[in-house]
């Protein structure tokens, strides 16, 4: 079934059809921790979309020589490779940046995005389709939560990547920048895309993904069926 | 011991992992469904958060710190707990059949935990000592535990309700997760300094 994949369809592929965030429901953790501001959404995004195709590449390269029975602990070693460098990056270039993503930049390993693209993707196909794969994932995800940001931070402090916004419209409600905020934001938005990319949430199949999103992934993470 | 204390509180309400640190949120929304699987679930996460609090603290504290290895502090936290998790499967497996049967589901899915490898990483910031780290995963375990229960009571009555299309599934599970946190932000002056 991986054998003609379009490379322009694979680099879409996650923007919307498979959207991590809305779609998947994958990698909550950060996208309703970092998400009081469209700057730190992007940010945030920007990290993980570098961990995702770095971490994609290399695994796609190594697939044919990482023996089964072995696969989890070196996929995790990679993308752990890749979260350091990332760390050490914005630690030395961003530090603001950094400072206001504190732990969720190292808690980018355990990102099942991550992980679920490199057991579901990188590791059947080649390096430049789990490359584009990647990119594809991780512009997804950081549409996902800079739009997240943008409704937390407009809603919540009136103001839109620090610059003000709603002016006298309305008393901005910092229950949006606070942790009950994040939750309603997200599930108001993701109702939202179901609505308008028109998919029944009720069918069984997106039951499982959605609530067993993560757990389902892990399982297949601890060699389990991928 | 005040500030054990201190500690404990404040992790298990005040900084609760899930509703006020959204650590923890895959398994909070994929094993909430059923009060018994909370359980079983909560049970692994407060049994793996302790041990691998002690053992991550050890490997900081006597192996990377002395060597200068700080910057390894991610990739050395999530192999041993990776490692960990493994053999707390195994060792129960072998010598506790009974607990093994409770909680061999939930072992595995623990790796990929963000509390886990979460509260690793802020004893590190926070500079705490061995028993405060230890103890600080107990309370972010029962924190989780309270979350979960709280949370699949809700989701139970949940199934019977009568929810906009849209809303099926998930959304209307985060918009429920939304106003759990709303009560725990009460919590919020309970622990000063």
């Amino acid at each position: 079934m991986a054998e003609k994949k379009k490379p322009f369809s694979v680099l879409m592929n996650g923007l919307i059809k498979e959207n991590p965030t809305f779609r998947l429901l994958l990698g909550m953790c950060p996208s309703l921790a970092v998400t009081t501001m469209a700057k730190n959404g992007l940010g945030m995004g920007a990290a993980a979309t570098f961990v995702l195709v770095g971490s994609n590449l290399v695994i796609s390269l190594i697939r044919k020589i990482v023996p089964d029975k072995v696969r989890i602990p070196a996929y995790i070693t990679v993308i752990a490779t890749f979260t350091t460098i990332v760390q050490l990056l914005l630690a030395a270039f961003l530090p603001e940046l950094n400072k206001q993503l504190g732990i969720y930049i190292p808690l980018i390993v355990v990102n099942c995005i991550i992980f679920a693209r490199a057991e579901m993707f990188a590791q059947k196909n080649g390096p430049l389709l789990s490359v584009l794969d990647g990119l594809g994932m991780g512009a997804g995800f950081t549409l996902a939560i800079t739009i997240i940001g943008s409704v937390r931070e407009i809603l919540g402090a009136g103001t839109w990547m620090g610059i003000p916004v709603t002016v006298d419209l309305f008393e901005p409600a910092i229950m949006f920048i606070l942790p009950p905020g994040g939750f309603l934001a997200m599930g108001f938005l993701v109702a939202l895309f179901n609505k308008l990319t028109d998919k029944k949430d009720k069918d069984p199949e997106c039951e499982t993904g959605c609530g067993m999103g993560c757990p389902g992934c892990s399982k297949a993470a601890n060699g389990g069926e991928a | 011991m005040k500030e054990l204390f201190a500690i404990l509180i404040g992790a298990i309400l005040v900084e609760n992992f899930v509703l006020s640190k959204f650590l923890g949120i895959c398994p909070f929304l994929g094993v909430s469904k059923k009060t018994s699987t909370a359980l079983g679930m909560s049970g692994a996460v407060v049994f793996v958060l302790v041990m691998s609090q002690a053992v991550t603290w050890l490997a900081n504290e006597y192996l990377l710190k002395p060597n200068s290895l700080e910057y390894l502090q991610t990739i050395t936290f999530i192999l041993v707990i990776a490692a960990l998790v493994q053999f707390v499967e195994t060792v129960l497996k072998k010598l506790i059949p009974s607990l093994y049967k409770a909680l061999g589901v939930y072992l595995p899915l623990i790796t990929t935990n963000c509390a886990v490898l979460g509260s690793a990483l802020i004893f590190v910031e926070r500079d705490y000592t061995f028993i405060e780290a230890v103890v600080f995963g107990f309370a972010a375990g029962l924190g989780f535990t309270l979350a979960l229960i709280l949370f699949s009571g809700i989701r139970e009555r949940l199934e019977t309700a009568d929810i906009p299309e849209a809303f099926k599934g998930m959304p209307i599970t985060l918009v429920a997760a939304s106003l759990v946190s709303i009560t725990f932000i009460g919590f919020a002056g309970l622990i000063i300094g």
